[in-house]
């Protein structure tokens, strides 16, 4: 039975991304049989190329996703760095969780309003310091180099590494190599630069390229802060895959091909990274220097940090009073009034999309847990490592780019009739949820204390009786916060659920992201406040659970 | 030069009428009473539709649209026991896309889209693949109360609509100006340049292919095109280019002093006019004459803000209801349709407290008690009378919608 799992896993998981690549490549040499293209050339090619502006648009998703990614791991590597082992460490890391749950278009959307020239940080500088009545007519967001794309993936993507971060600490056990290296005179810093990260650096060395190629390949992000004369490729490829002219999407599926080479350009770029700051850092080490004064990095990793997350905390607070507000006008640093009214006007539209969101996590994420638990199980049955989690195969649909086989996927799923059931959006979602599932639970799983098992069989119960009545219950704490982990992910899908719902399932993010492209930020601030609350309340089940259930048990209790 | 131009372009689109045979020609010539046979098929109709459940795919970037839309839904199943689910869509050449691929891959029945709101082009792409349910038109009891005479309702961008979409909107290109900063509107493409020049980052437009946008190049090129009569047709490539030279003269000329230097666009109607209520912008565009009254009522825009029109007059078009061919749900759509025909429905959707656009109903037509509703109106404070609207001016051919967006990407959006 358990035997099933992993090729089970595999097959759900790799089938439609591998399907939906084929279904991407062909129709980009022109074979689309069902409107009538047989003909195997590079007509598409050609026409892609021929794309006003296409030069500048792949710039931009190189340029946007290295430095993202660059600046991202820096900043982390600051951060561990100058306060790993302190108490302000150990609270900033209580914030993580939360920050991570929020959407990524959510935090773009708060950050959008909060520095743009007619926004939030503006109103409350004019005109009393600024002297401006109206807006500046200045280029902030949506900017011609992608800063603020730029700045708006990083608020996301450095708390993501972080989390990555510590966690490969507790394996790599950053704790102890850094007091060696500070009782052999290496200033904290430096110790722990040399020290520990290389043992660390291993470890996050996929999320980072999951890193690099979600911002090489994003799109919701991008809708809200990066320019438009032209758009970053992935956006206009997903644009051209939605006209109505039909012969676009030959090309959009070369361009989605293009974004591939793209994503693998950059990982060869990163590639090419990693091994000469390992030839420079291999040096560095064995010079011996114990390093001088650290307050300047502490305090620019500090400054840094400290931004980004009270930009991302007032972006999402600015939202919160946006959808109570009655209206809200520059230079007014809070609005005119406070209203429950655009909630009531929003009730019945939000209900649905609230239970599309609901819906769609809870079962995803559900099937993800079983899945795990059955692989992770094989595993520890057979003592083997499974595909799955030897040779990164579950990073597959993270670095791929979403565009290169969802547009497939939906040719294919048309083709067998289920585009538009709900069964095959829970499909794509649950290709995305799976692996952040399974990568959250698997540590904690595979460090179970074996003896309980024995023990357990001994006393004459049958291996599915110890897993279910000693196993399991000894793990939901893990199992919950990946139940989070997961939900929050299926919450925040954009595209899958765009291209497989036809429609038919709005969920809280692409009506998000279909409000902010205009109207009014007042109702964009209550979808953006309901996409927050929804992992966020995630988050606090998979506390509260565990603590409620082993309420009675003193050795479960939490200690802190 | 003794006619206006405008009435040559209308004269053009009558002629263009009388070659299409006899169904357009009933639709002019006004409709026949309802005779028994239609009564008993429309019970049938009405009958078959309760229970189906109507997927309505419409542009999803106006909140005032959407509230609309989900009174219409709960009306509907109050009344007809019919579930109205809309799909909010970005761009209305998403759900024609979706109905196109469908075709493709042989979905004949049970498609995704059941009723769709289009005009122009994307009528017209639905039309020429035929993907359109119908001609059903002629079988909605309420169609014998639109205005069929007066209002563009039987053509679509030059396009006929042949009973294959049922008129639901009308809608005339209008200016909302901050009136505090922009007492004396310009009131031509000229003037609108010379008041862009001394008032520089004052003005945008959404960037096309946004149909707000779109429509923003093809009045400049109404008003500047030395012949506007070539606008009702398909051109060649060179004449193309030389028609619409003057336009991209004037954009050339515009941008510079344009927000942002013409290098960043609101994504759309609706996100200019946030643009305009944050003070970023003095003039706004709208497709709809109501627009700032009805967003001042909202109070999503200061109550000094008016509306204005060129002197040489504005595009007006209608928008309309039409039903995919591969529908589930062909008689919910019909019902839904016919409701939203219905004088009660239009007019909530001109009154300027809840959508407040123009209605496609003669109002001369319909029973004293039903005009007196339309009567009773409110007129919002920023709303232009009819004499004050102007002359509006035809759609150009989709042809033109379809090459001034190709042109103006390649020129405007193609980065440094």
């Amino acid at each position: 039975m358990l035997r099933l799992f992993p090729p089970l896993a595999v097959v759900l998981l790799v089938g439609p991304v591998l399907a939906g690549l084929a279904g991407t490549l062909l129709p980009a040499f022109d074979y689309l049989p069902v409107l009538g293209h047989r003909a195997a050339g590079l007509q598409a090619w050609t026409q892609l190329l021929e794309l006003p502006g296409l030069r500048t648009s792949v710039w931009l998703s190189l340029s946007t996703g290295l430095v993202t990614t660059i600046l991202s791991v820096l900043l982390v590597v600051l951060l561990c760095a100058a306060w790993h082992g302190t108490r302000a460490f150990a609270a900033m890391e209580a914030w993580l969780a939360p920050l991570l749950s929020v959407p990524h278009v959510t935090v773009a959307l708060g950050l959008a309003f909060l520095i743009s020239p007619s926004g939030w940080i503006m109103r409350c500088l004019s005109p009393w310091l600024t002297g401006f009545s109206q807006p500046p007519d200045w280029r902030i967001i949506q900017d011609a180099n992608g800063l603020s794309l730029m700045f708006g993936l990083i608020a996301k993507e450095a708390p993501f590494l972080l989390l990555m971060t510590l966690a490969a600490l507790g394996q790599a056990d950053g704790e102890r190599g850094s007091v060696v290296a500070r009782t052999f005179g290496y200033r904290p810093m430096i110790g722990w630069l040399k020290a520990v990260f290389p043992r660390v650096y291993p470890q996050i060395r996929l999320p980072v390229l999951a890193v690099l190629a979600y911002g090489v390949s994003v799109v919701d992000v991008a809708m809200v802060l990066a320019p438009t004369t032209p758009a970053p490729l992935a956006v206009r490829v997903v644009k051209m895959a939605n006209d109505s002219d039909l012969n676009l999407r030959f090309i959009a599926s070369a361009g989605a091909m293009l974004q591939c080479a793209l994503v693998l350009g950059g990982v060869l770029f990163w590639w090419m990274l990693e091994r000469t700051v390992r030839w420079w850092g291999n040096r560095w080490i064995t010079t011996g220097w114990r390093g001088g004064r650290e307050s300047i990095p502490r305090w620019i990793a500090s400054v840094a940090g400290a931004t980004l997350g009270l930009a991302v905390i007032f972006g999402l607070l600015a939202m919160a009073v946006w959808s109570v507000a009655t209206h809200w006008r520059f230079p007014a640093a809070i609005p005119a009034g406070l209203t429950s009214a655009n909630w009531k006007l929003h009730a019945s539209g939000v209900t649905d999309a609230v239970w599309n969101t609901l819906s769609l996590a809870v079962c995803t994420t559900a099937f993800s847990l079983i899945l795990s638990v059955g692989v992770l199980e094989f595993e520890a049955a057979t003592g083997r490592r499974t595909a799955l989690s030897k040779v990164g195969l579950l990073y597959v649909p993270l670095v791929l780019p979403q565009v290169a086989f969802l547009f497939g996927a939906q040719v294919l799923l048309a083709l067998s009739r289920l585009d538009g059931e709900w069964i095959a959006l829970a499909w794509l979602h649950l290709v995305f949820v799976f692996p952040y599932v399974f990568l959250a639970l698997a540590d904690a799983y595979r460090a179970w204390d074996e003896r309980y098992r024995r023990t357990g069989l001994c006393l004459g119960a049958s291996p599915l009786r110890v897993l279910l009545r000693i196993k399991l219950p000894m793990l939901l704490r893990p199992i919950a916060a990946a139940g989070a982990v997961g939900f929050a992910v299926s919450v925040g899908q954009y595209l899958p659920t765009l291209f497989a719902g036809a429609g038919r399932f709005p969920t809280l993010t692409t009506e998000a992201v279909a409000l902010s492209a205009g109207g009014d930020l007042r109702s964009v601030g209550i979808y953006a406040m309901l996409q927050m609350a929804l992992p966020l309340a995630a988050f606090a089940l998979a506390l509260a659970a565990p603590a409620w259930c082993f309420r009675h048990r003193r050795g479960m209790h939490v200690i802190r | 030069m003794s006619t206006p131009v405008h009435l040559r372009i209308l004269g053009a689109l009558f002629r263009r009428f009388l070659s299409l045979g006899v169904l357009a020609i009933l639709g002019l010539t006004g409709l026949p009473p309802v005779r028994a046979a239609d009564t008993n098929s429309w019970t049938a109709t009405l009958a078959e539709a309760q229970g189906q459940t109507v997927y309505w795919n419409a542009w999803g970037g106006d909140d005032r649209v959407n509230a609309y839309i989900a009174w219409a839904g709960v009306e509907a199943k109050k009344r007809f026991r019919i579930e109205v689910r809309h799909v909010k869509l970005g761009d209305t050449a998403e759900a024609v896309s979706r109905v196109l691929a469908e075709k493709a891959a042989g979905k004949d029945v049970r498609g995704s889209v059941d009723l769709i709101w289009i005009n122009g082009e994307n009528f017209s792409a639905m039309k020429q693949h035929g993907l359109l349910h119908g001609p059903f038109v002629d079988r909605l009891p309420n169609f014998r109360w639109v205005d069929t005479d007066n209002k563009p309702t039987l053509v679509d961008f030059t396009v006929p609509a042949e009973g294959l979409e049922a008129p639901w909107s009308m809608g005339q290109f209008v200016f909302l100006r901050e009136s505090r900063r922009v007492p004396d509107p310009p009131r031509s493409a000229a003037a609108l340049l010379a008041w862009a020049k001394v008032n520089p980052g004052r003005f945008n437009y959404p960037q096309p292919p946004d149909f707000t946008g779109t429509t923003f190049l093809k009045q400049v090129l109404l008003e500047l095109a030395q012949d506007r009569s070539a606008l009702c047709r398909p051109v060649e490539e060179a004449q193309f280019a030389e028609i619409s030279a003057p336009l991209w003269d004037y954009l050339d000329e515009l941008h510079p002093v344009m927000w942002r230097n013409g290098r960043v666009f609101p994504a759309n109607g609706p996100a200019q006019t946030r643009q305009l209520a944050d003070g970023e912008i003095d003039i706004a565009l709208s497709f709809s004459p109501e627009a700032a009254s009805s967003a001042i009522e909202s109070g999503q825009l200061p109550d000094s803000v008016r509306t204005f029109v060129w002197k040489g007059g504005t595009i007006a078009n209608a928008s309309f209801l039409a039903i995919p061919f591969n529908s589930r749900a062909k008689s919910g759509a019909m019902v839904l349709i016919d409701f939203l025909l219905s004088p009660e429905a239009q007019a909530r959707k001109a009154d300027p407290r809840h959508l407040g656009s123009l209605t496609v109903l003669d109002v001369d037509k319909l029973s004293p008690a039903d005009q007196a509703i339309f009567k009773a109106l409110p007129k919002g404070k920023a709303t232009l009378s009819p004499e004050e609207l102007g002359t509006p001016l035809p759609e150009p051919h989709p042809y033109w919608m379809d090459r001034l967006e190709k042109q103006w990407l390649t020129r405007y959006a193609a980065g440094r």
